[in-house]
């Protein structure tokens, strides 16, 4: 019979969660060694978050670019379907976010919780996009000549994402979910006040199927690891959703210096409205492919 | 050369059209002197004669025309689609029935043959106004919502090398949308543009809904700068584009760029070889080589590398080079002396690098800007040649060995505006046509246009694309 008498009362001691980034598919801490104190909305501690360097976001690029060709490559319908493995990943972790969010946005539950549901639908919706945007905005021209052509879009490459600042999780899936539903690969920078719940989803994205390096996550001062994106020669394209104005104004004249797309911050009033396709086109490019059609060039012969 | 049947000159007739000695700036309607009395002088580049003398366009004629099209943006997006479209259509027509005074007037002030701006720049123009014409009105089908709205003024900057081709391709959708314009010429052919001024007032267009303001690199920006103008449009060289990108920074100005490209032009081993040879001419002489999407990098199957290269030799010493308004002439002028210097120097730089200059038997006129049909061999991808823009009738010749080589080769240029293929194949063509990295694709043809078409470039080619369904977003608030 064991000893009952030096039994305690205490409640058990709960393990804290060490927040990792998350860079072509594995967890790294920052290279810098750096972490920033995160807290709730009412300041308490929530946990350290890794405070990424340039040499993080330069990493994450080149996961990202090693990544791109697979991604991109990938039949729509196999993005599609990973998109939605994600989101069934996400609904049996519905009461994780929905926590997460609650302390980081300072909800309530029950307002976080539909934040979180919300998240989920918007995975499910960009999952149906993946096979059906080229239906949409690609297509065939009815050419004054001898020719067929055919324009359809095709992924930019990589994309430097700043997720929205107020929006943590809902804001941030809203802005990544589009980038890769594409073809696209992205690199991501959380929202600097609230980091958790996208270092959370990077443990989601790790799990559903998603090839490493096609989604990667940064955390950390987002004004220091934008920098060295937005100037970043192999980066295609910047989202700006979670910059400032003169944030925002920097970053677009450093990403001029090798013609980046830029996308430039869009007031959200609502980010639980049902988005349109913009935040998809505007990280596509249109290739026209024509050939002749029976006429055999200048000779005037033909089939 | 030597040949059995020498052609007799077949000049196309100059007094077709009438050039005034001097013009002014196009301004809400009407032709007006520059504020502060700058003129320059536009000259033919194949006989340096001074054709006429143009008003200089400065910062405070930029501001009075972006004024003009501000007050004249109101009631003009407010007409009826249907309206609007009706002025298109009769722009289009307007430039059908005056095509030949515009080819000749086209092909004095660029020097590009009369050949190419009669059968290709002049139907191409009147094509892109009787497209974008029927959008007018149908633009709550276009896929931008069921009420798109246009953004207001739009700066427009155009290059030289298709005047009144990129006119069209700016001014159609961005009419046809309901913006007004405000359009810079380029230095050296601004004849085309102001010319098309007339062929607005006798379209009867409201005054300022066009506006023309010749002048150089200087009325460009201050044009795209101006904080009253909402979307800003350019066609041009890289570092011009760079600049405006940086320039629009921070502001709600909307940017579309249609910037440099190296295209590559691919023949495969089992290419119809005959086809393939005007296809890579085509590709680099057309408009001697000044062309953005000009197939520069021809990468040859190193196993017909022989067969092809002699047939393109012997293609090449038919051209004809000379008078552009000669209705044989295959290959006109270099449109300016410092376009040609600009060759000159790169080909200089081919040779001291230790590329193999080739160019066949070619008298050059004593007047005017002229530069033979060249072909570089021995070409590797570090090469200047094979890396920059020349925008001359320069072509460099690759070799590779498998299809991954040649798509590698391809995209190894930090452009991505256009690309041609050649093979029987055709699995092999939607292969590689799928794995290029360029907004134009041209298997088995090159250099075909249509308005209907989207066109532009990927990576730093520039963004956007113009015609087609797709060219109207540049010009909608969407």
């Amino acid at each position: 019979m064991s000893d009952k008498s030096e039994k305690t009362e205490q409640p058990r001691l709960s393990v804290f969660k060490t927040y990792k980034l998350y860079v072509g598919g594995k967890f790294p801490r920052s290279e810098s060694g750096r972490v920033y104190e995160v807290t709730d909305a009412q300041g308490r501690w929530l946990a350290n978050a890794p405070q990424s360097s340039r040499k993080d976001a330069r990493d994450a690029v080149v996961a990202a670019r090693k990544a791109f060709g697979g991604w991109a490559g990938a039949t729509a319908y196999n993005r599609g379907q990973i998109l939605y493995r994600v989101a069934e990943m996400l609904e049996g972790r519905r009461g994780q976010f929905a926590r997460e969010v609650a302390d980081a946005e300072g909800l309530s539950k029950s307002r976080a919780a539909a934040a979180v549901d919300a998240t989920i639908d918007r995975w499910v919706w960009y999952a149906g996009w993946t096979d059906k945007i080229a239906q949409v905005v690609g297509g065939g021209n009815p050419v004054a000549g001898p020719y067929f052509n055919l324009s359809s879009p095709e992924p930019t490459g990589v994309v430097t994402v700043l997720a929205p600042q107020d929006s943590s999780f809902l804001g941030l899936v809203s802005v990544v979910a589009p980038v890769i539903a594409t073809g696209n690969t992205a690199v991501v920078i959380a929202s600097e006040r609230s980091p958790l719940p996208a270092l959370s989803l990077g443990e989601v994205l790790a799990t559903s199927d998603l090839p490493g390096g096609v989604v990667n996550v940064l955390s950390g001062r987002t004004a220091e690891i934008a920098a060295p994106l937005a100037s970043h020669q192999d980066v295609n394209a910047i989202d700006l959703a979670g910059a400032d104005e003169a944030l925002a104004k920097e970053l677009e004249i450093a990403a001029a210096d090798n013609l980046k797309r830029v996308l430039r911050p869009q007031p959200v009033d609502d980010w639980a409205a049902t988005p349109g396709i913009d935040r998809m086109t505007a990280f596509l490019e249109t290739k026209t492919v024509w050939h002749p059609t029976g006429s055999l060039g200048a000779s005037g012969s033909s089939y | 050369m030597a040949s059995a049947f020498e052609y007799a000159p077949a000049p196309e007739s100059r007094s077709v059209v009438d050039i005034a000695p001097s013009y002014g700036l196009f301004i809400d309607g009407e032709f007006t002197e520059a504020a502060d009395g700058r003129v320059f002088k536009t000259v033919s580049p194949s006989t340096e004669e001074v054709l006429s003398e143009i008003a200089q366009a400065g910062e405070a004629d930029v501001d009075r025309a972006v004024k003009a099209a501000r007050r004249a943006f109101g009631t003009w997006s407010a007409l009826p689609g249907a309206e609007r479209a009706k002025y298109l259509f009769r722009i289009a027509r307007i430039i059908q029935e005056r095509s030949r005074e515009l080819a000749v007037l086209e092909t004095l002030d660029n020097g590009k043959p009369i050949r190419e701006t009669r059968d290709a720049d002049l139907p191409l123009v009147a094509a892109h106004f009787f497209y974008y014409a029927g959008w007018a009105d149908k633009l709550d089908h276009a896929g931008f919502g069921s009420a798109p709205k246009p953004l207001g003024v739009a700066g427009q900057v155009i290059p030289w090398n298709f005047p009144l081709l990129m006119l069209a391709w700016k001014i159609a959708p961005a009419l046809a949308t309901g913006n007004t314009v405000v359009l810079k010429p380029a230095e050296t052919t601004p004849l085309s543009a102001l010319f098309f001024a007339d062929v607005c007032r006798q379209a009867g267009l409201p005054r300022g809904v066009v506006n023309i303001l010749p002048g150089y690199g200087d009325t460009g920006a201050a044009l795209v700068a101006h904080p009253d103008v909402n979307k800003v449009a350019f066609t041009g060289s890289t570092a011009v584009g760079k600049a405006i990108a940086k320039t629009v920074a921070g502001t709600r100005k909307k940017l579309t760029l249609e910037l440099g490209g190296k295209g590559a032009n691919i023949v495969f081993d089992d290419a119809p070889i005959d086809q393939a040879v005007e296809g890579i001419v085509n590709g680099i002489f057309f408009n001697q080589g000044q062309v953005c999407c000009a197939g520069s990098r021809l990468l040859v199957q190193e196993s017909i590398q022989e067969e092809l290269l002699d047939s393109l030799k012997r293609r090449l010493s038919t051209l004809r080079l000379g008078d552009p308004l000669d209705k044989n002439t295959d290959i006109g002028a270099i449109n300016s002396e410092e376009q040609l210097t600009r060759i000159t120097s790169l080909v200089e730089q081919g040779e001291a690098e230790g590329a193999e200059r080739w160019s066949p038997a070619c008298e050059l006129p004593d007047a005017g800007y002229w530069f033979a049909p060249t072909l570089f061999t021995n070409v590797t991808q570090a090469h200047t040649v094979a890396r920059d823009e020349i925008f001359g009738p320069v072509l460099s010749v690759l070799t590779f060995r498998t299809p991954d080589e040649a798509v590698a080769k391809a995209n190894n240029t930090p452009y991505g505006l256009s690309a041609g293929v050649w093979t029987e194949k055709g699995s092999r063509i939607l292969a590689v046509a799928n794995k290029l990295r360029a907004g134009v694709v041209w298997s088995n043809t090159f250099n075909k246009f249509d308005p209907t078409s989207p066109f532009g470039g990927y990576k730093e080619s520039g963004f956007g694309r113009e015609g087609g369904r797709h060219g109207l977003e540049a010009y909608l608030d969407v």
